[in-house]
């Protein structure tokens, strides 16, 4: 593959990096990412993802763009609500860059499909808003041995690591199980401020580029932590866990779970 | 003798939204019982009816995470930083 001269005009301000140049730029072309969620994390993701041009973006999400997602989920306008997230999302994405291709998926993942949907894809990005689909996305990644870029945020804090199954720490070895239902914060706590979901979704979007590029170090075995309000940014480190029940020695968990929903705003919405 | 504890957003609410408290102890479990005096409520967002510690919210002393030390035996000292991380889900 060589790049076209619109595409040198496109790229050039990344181009020019030692990093990256035109093997770069070509590998980010040739890339395929999921990302899970067109909410406030997949948002800023997916937008700089395309910009840079990853020549597929597969997006994930069931539900449709309301009044109340805008105040975070900048893939989404005004005119979009009531549009199915992943149609928003392409029309957006594709009219950022006319270079790239966008799969919708206007599903939620089970574990009946979730396989059949990442397995195509070089990485997965989750950014997805209840612990059911988190720990599927988890497991399914291990299983499939998808390298995955974690973020998670509430409130003022927000959450990222990189997963890279078989060598890195994976989500059930930083967090085992989920939460029972009555100890997950109550769905009218959950608020969350934009700019967080921005910060840590840029981040993933950060992680995904360094992954396909070949550069730098990744948020492998390392969990990054933000507070908006302090603010900070810390670090600790994440072992991989032996007894991990999906990557450690004796895996206990072979096949997918679906856990039960317990805190998502279509719960709500439905009573 | 004071250590640093960095309160998660979820716990926020039983430390009058602190999101840094000061405590003290020895270890960890001293730390947990002595921040459950100031923090009524705090100790058993840390441990199961079992008394174990739960699987979905991690303490850290400064970088590392006692799971993979001596667990709430680990000691602290004046001067650590110990945080408590647990699970987000929100996207």
């Amino acid at each position: 593959m060589s790049l076209r001269d619109d595409q040198i005009e496109r790229y050039s301000r990344q181009i020019i990096l030692p990093n990256i140049g035109g093997k770069g730029q070509e590998k980010l072309l040739a890339a395929k990412v999921l990302i899970v969620g067109a909410g406030g994390l997949g948002s800023p993701a997916a937008l700089y993802l395309a910009s840079a041009g990853v020549g597929t973006l597969g997006i994930v999400d069931s539900d449709s763009v309301e009044l109340n997602n805008l105040q975070r989920q900048i893939l989404h306008t005004t005119m979009a609500v009531g549009m199915p997230k992943v149609e928003s999302a392409k029309q957006r994405l594709e009219a950022l860059n006319t270079d790239i291709k966008v799969l919708p998926y206007k599903i939620r993942l089970t574990s009946e499909n979730i396989s059949g949907i990442i397995k195509d894809y070089d990485i997965v990005v989750d950014g997805s808003d209840n612990f059911p689909t988190r720990y599927l996305v988890n497991d399914a990644c291990v299983l499939l041995k998808k390298p995955l870029s974690h973020g998670g945020i509430f409130r003022f804090d927000g959450q990222a690591m990189t997963i890279l199954p078989g060598k890195s720490a994976c989500y059930r070895c930083l967090f085992q199980d989920p939460p029972p239902p009555g100890l997950a914060p109550s769905c009218r706590e959950a608020g969350i401020l934009g700019a967080v979901a921005g910060v840590i979704g840029v981040i993933q979007a950060n992680e995904v580029l360094k992954f396909i590029l070949g550069t730098g170090e990744l948020l492998a075995g390392r969990l990054l932590v933000f507070n908006a309000l302090d603010p900070s940014f810390r670090i600790v480190r994440v072992p991989r866990n032996k007894d991990c029940p999906i990557c450690g020695e004796n895996p206990t968990i072979t096949e997918l779970i679906d856990y039960e929903a317990f805190c998502n705003l279509r719960q709500k919405k439905d009573k | 003798m004071s250590i640093k504890v960095r309160i998660p957003a979820p716990l926020q609410k039983l430390t009058g939204n602190k999101v840094e408290v000061e405590c003290s102890g020895s270890t960890i479990r001293e730390l947990i019982d002595n921040l459950e005096k100031d923090y009524p409520g705090l100790k058993e967002r840390f441990y199961d009816e079992k008394g174990k510690l739960r699987r979905f919210i991690n303490v850290y002393v400064n970088e590392e995470d006692i799971r993979f030390l001596k667990k709430d035996e680990t000691a602290v000292k004046d001067g650590d930083e110990v945080s408590i991380i647990p699970a987000i889900a929100g996207g």
